[in-house]
């Protein structure tokens, strides 16, 4: 990787203390990513994507807490910043938007008056100001007649029209980094689409690097150039998008992929992924997938994986790719996926 | 809004029927003839009679409560049997005292209760918190004439700070209000904090993390706008049941408003002055939770759709 | 241990929807701290009231100017009023007299206005509509000025103190009542109970009564904390329980008159009101929260 790299997290552990047990949401999360680039963190619910993100910028509820890692954003740990320092960058150099556009909007408050308040915390901007930078962002993220939106309220505008104005509000003071964080989720099919071209027009435009959270694999398709899959609060899998979706070597990854549906393979039937996602209260001591994992073994179960690099960048965690493996020979000679297809 | 205004509005009178009727049965479902009462028991059946006929007491009850309705709509309440003077002018002058009584303790019920609700919500569970939601559920759960007492006790007997009764003076007005303010106080403390918390867990206080915005911001402007505004029907509500509530503050602290009144025109049996006295603070109170009521409609347009 | 396993398979088949409710509710109880405290406070006060008269040495009424106005000492707890009679055994007399009519009223109240809530619900419509602006005319008299009027129609005594508290509790027994039972009625099964020719009565008293007990015990709960207010500030004013009952509003109102010469008179009636509207309230409040989870946060 030879690009700038402009965040780097290395070991993340975000951990939920309740009252009297300590949940590891996140428990070690790395990855890169380069300047310009997106990448997708991929998962079900509760694998610690979102918890990743709200580490980033510190914005985890009450009992959760970083307790350990490296975040590294150009050049500077973000775990070591005080208050005030995180949120200069907070809305100025890395940016969110949020699953629910139709709750992330204060109700109270006029579209204009809340991206003003980002505008004028940051920069300085006055009322006249900011308002015509509100209206010039309005107009990027393609709102139309925005002299008018901006005195109106949140609840005058469409939940696709409120992701619009989250985002506009996300690029007010030029980000280096947006965190997206299931941006489509809640919002109708075809609005999705719409959403996820403007973050990528965008994106192309004012040359900055996304973080896309999401459990969609079609999402990822379209928008990343770099996918981490986030299984039991641990990254299993970390390819570039066209290997992952070409080559998946993880078997959580696999079997991801045959649970959606696609149209450049024949296969006839979706396979959902047997059993259900571990509860973070009663985590597998080996491997996290194990107990799903149609290849697992002694091993598996026992001991857990590191993430190792495999074939020039990629990395997998799991012991199919190392020489301890000592489960099915034809699996490690020919991969999980090609195994799950013949069967 | 306009259409809801106009249907509160609507609504109004059927309640408004309701409570005149209700205030008219007093003095007819009350024990004995009116004319006896004024004339005093041994008084000629001619006088009696005499009476009964300028009362209207001999017209159909129908009737009688029309003219009662018109002439309450134009604050004539006939004239009390006691002094046999003009009942709106024995009135007013203690109902504004009450007033101001209700006012000055709403005020301060706001005050102190908005302040404590909000360190409670913003410090949740430190000792802090603990300490005042333990002490608004004192507040709500003390008898006020009680409190009354023994503030009277300390300040005014013990320690000669402050006068036993009477008002008009800033330190006659103390007391008073500490004692009808306390309840409300602690049930607007109790209101604000749960108000408070549950928009602190909203996505838009996120959002404004997000921003960058200094927690100071995130509190008392995004949060706190939003949490008022279930708190200002507790206060419409709290203002209507201090301006009855205060009927025992004045009696403790013998200050002369429209409590004591209705207090002695009961013992009096003069029933025109007690009839007044509770219809107007009946009115004054549906007038209020309607104001209530629409005010927080227009607080919550925004919020509605959603 | 197999006849009990036998016996609680048995109970279980042949629960009442009534204890079933309770038994629900029990078990919401016992996950509430505060609850259980408000619960355990309420026991003993009753406790209290109940073997407290007997176990006093003197008569509340005893009559002994030799000690009139004295202040606590070992002989007399709470010292004495101002005709030397015990104020400690007239508070203990007095706990169950305040404590009756707050009771009484709610029950009284209670049961009118979740009748009318009941049907005001299930039937809806023109029925519902009166009903309601029925309870909207009583709930534009605040509280204790309802009971002043009512009060001064039928004259100052314990018995109609009951009687103008219980008015008050009727709308908002009902309103609550009727909210529920409108959640209530459209449960799926309420609907196969129809189907299967189920008569509106059984339907109410039997399936829809017992599934909203929960608010009414919460609702219950804090209104007799208010009754209790109301109910001693109406005997405060003279209005309820008459000297020389040692209701106690009244012994307050008695302390009142000697606050110069013997405070204490007027401390202890004032805290043990206190002490039952608290425990009603912390009783409710718990409860409220155990079956509302969202009130929790």
């Amino acid at each position: 990787m030879s690009e700038d790299i402009i965040l780097d997290i290395k070991d993340l552990q975000t951990s939920f203390y309740l009252d009297d047990f300590e949940v590891k949401a996140v428990d070690g999360v790395s990855f890169k990513l380069p300047k310009g680039k997106t990448i997708g963190i991929v998962g079900e619910s509760g694998s610690g994507k979102s918890i990743t993100a709200l580490s980033i910028l510190r914005l985890l509820d009450h009992p959760g807490k970083v307790k350990g890692g490296e975040i590294n954003f150009k050049g500077r740990d973000l775990t070591t910043l005080t208050d005030k320092e995180i949120r200069q960058i907070r809305g100025n150099e890395i940016s969110m938007i949020f699953q629910e556009p139709m709750t992330s909007l204060n109700p109270v408050y006029t579209i204009g008056q809340q991206i003003r308040e980002t505008l004028k915390v940051h920069q300085g901007l006055d009322k006249e100001n900011g308002t015509k930078k509100a209206i010039e962002l309005l107009k990027l993220v393609g709102i139309p007649s925005p002299d008018k939106r901006v005195k109106q309220y949140p609840h005058e505008l469409s939940g696709g029209m409120r992701q619009r104005v989250m985002i506009a509000m996300a690029l007010a003071c030029n980000p280096d980094l947006l965190i997206a964080d299931e941006p489509t989720t809640a919002l109708d099919v075809t609005i999705q689409a719409q959403i996820l071209d403007l973050i990528n027009d965008l994106q192309d435009r004012l040359g900055m690097s996304v973080i896309m959270i999401t459990h969609d694999l079609g999402v990822v398709a379209e928008t990343c150039d770099y996918v981490a899959v986030m299984y039991g609060g641990k990254v299993v899998e970390y390819q570039d998008v066209k290997s992952l979706f070409r080559n998946p070597k993880h078997p959580y990854t696999v079997g991801l992929l045959k649970s959606i549906p696609r149209h450049d393979t024949d296969v006839d039937e979706l396979e959902p992924i047997r059993g259900s996602v571990p509860s973070p209260k009663d985590m597998p001591k080996g491997c996290r997938f194990a107990p799903r994992c149609p290849f697992a073994t002694e091993l598996c179960m026992e001991e857990l994986p590191s993430l190792d690099h495999v074939e020039g960048e990629s990395e997998v965690r799991c012991w199919i790719y190392t020489d301890h493996w000592d489960g099915d020979a034809e699996v490690k000679a020919h991969g999980p996926k090609r195994v799950a297809q013949s069967n | 809004m306009f259409q809801f205004i106009v249907r509160r509005l609507l609504q109004l009178i059927p309640v408004l029927i309701g409570v005149t009727i209700l205030v008219f049965s007093l003095m007819h479902l009350s024990p004995g003839n009116p004319a006896h009462i004024i004339a005093g028991e041994s008084a000629p059946p001619d006088t009696v009679e005499q009476i009964e006929e300028r009362l209207g007491l001999n017209d159909p009850i129908p009737v009688q409560y029309f003219n009662f309705v018109k002439d309450a709509a134009m604050l004539d309440f006939g004239n009390s049997w006691r002094t046999s003077l003009p009942v709106s002018e024995e009135l007013w002058p203690k109902f504004w005292v009450t007033f101001e009584l209700a006012v000055y303790s709403t005020l301060f019920s706001i005050f102190l209760g908005l302040i404590a609700g909000i360190i409670s919500a913003v410090r949740k569970y430190s000792f802090a918190d603990v300490s005042i939601m333990l002490i608004a559920l004192f507040g709500l759960s003390m008898p006020n004439f009680w409190f009354g007492l023994m503030l009277m006790q300390w300040f005014s007997i013990k320690l000669g700070w402050l006068p036993p009764t009477g008002w008009g003076t800033p330190e006659q007005i103390v007391m008073p209000v500490i004692t009808l303010g306390t309840m409300g106080a602690a049930v607007i403390a109790r209101m604000t904090r749960s108000s408070m918390l549950d928009v602190i867990s909203q996505d838009y206080i996120r959002t404004a993390r997000a921003k960058g915005l200094g927690e100071r911001i995130v509190i008392y402007r995004h949060a706190l706008k939003n949490a008022l505004i279930p708190v200002v029907t507790v206060v419409g509500l709290q203002f209507g049941s201090l301006l009855a509530g205060a009927v025992l503050t004045e009696s403790v602290f013998a200050i002369n408003g429209m409590g004591k009144l209705i207090i002695d025109r009961i013992l009096a049996r003069d029933f025109p002055v007690v009839q007044a006295a509770v219809l107007v603070i009946a009115i004054v109170f549906v007038f209020v939770n309607l104001i209530v009521d629409i005010s927080y409609k227009f607080l919550n347009k925004r919020i509605d759709l959603e | 241990m197999r006849a009990e396993q036998v016996n609680n398979v048995m109970t279980q088949k042949t629960d009442h929807p009534f204890t079933r409710s309770l038994k629900d509710f029990y078990s919401k109880l016992r996950k509430n701290k505060s609850a259980l405290v408000g619960g355990y406070l309420i026991i003993i006060l009753v406790l209290i009231a109940l073997i407290g008269p007997y176990l006093t040495s003197q008569t509340p009424e005893a009559v002994d100017y030799g000690v009139k106005l004295q202040g606590p000492s070992a002989e007399h707890w709470f010292g004495t009023d101002h005709h030397g009679r015990d104020i400690f055994t007239r508070v203990i007399h007095g706990l169950g007299i305040t404590m009756g009519i707050g009771i009484s009223a709610t029950i009284l109240g209670g049961i009118v206005g979740i009748f009318l809530g009941l049907i005001s619900g299930y039937y809806g419509g023109k029925l519902d509509a009166i009903i309601m602006r029925m309870m909207d005319i009583l709930l534009a008299f605040p509280g204790i000025l309802l009971a002043l009027a009512l009060i001064s129609i039928l004259g100052a005594n314990l018995r109609n103190v009951i009687f103008a508290v219980a008015i008050f509790a009727i709308p908002t027994f009902a309103r609550i009542v009727r909210g529920s039972t409108l959640a209530t009625k459209k449960l799926e099964y309420i609907d196969a109970m129809k189907a299967l020719g189920a008569s509106d009565t059984r339907i109410i008293f039997k399936h829809i009564l017992p599934n909203i007990l929960s608010p009414i015990i919460v609702q219950a709960s804090l209104f007799i904390a208010t009754a209790v207010l109301s109910a001693s500030g109406l005997s405060f004013l003279g209005m309820g329980a008459q000297p020389p009952s040692p209701e106690l509003g009244a012994l307050l109102s008695d302390g009142r008159d000697f606050m110069w010469d013997a405070g204490h008179i007027a401390l202890f009636p004032g805290l043990v009101i206190m002490l039952i509207v608290l425990a009603f309230n912390i009783f409710g409040d718990g409860l409220r929260d155990a079956l509302d989870p969202k009130m929790k946060k």
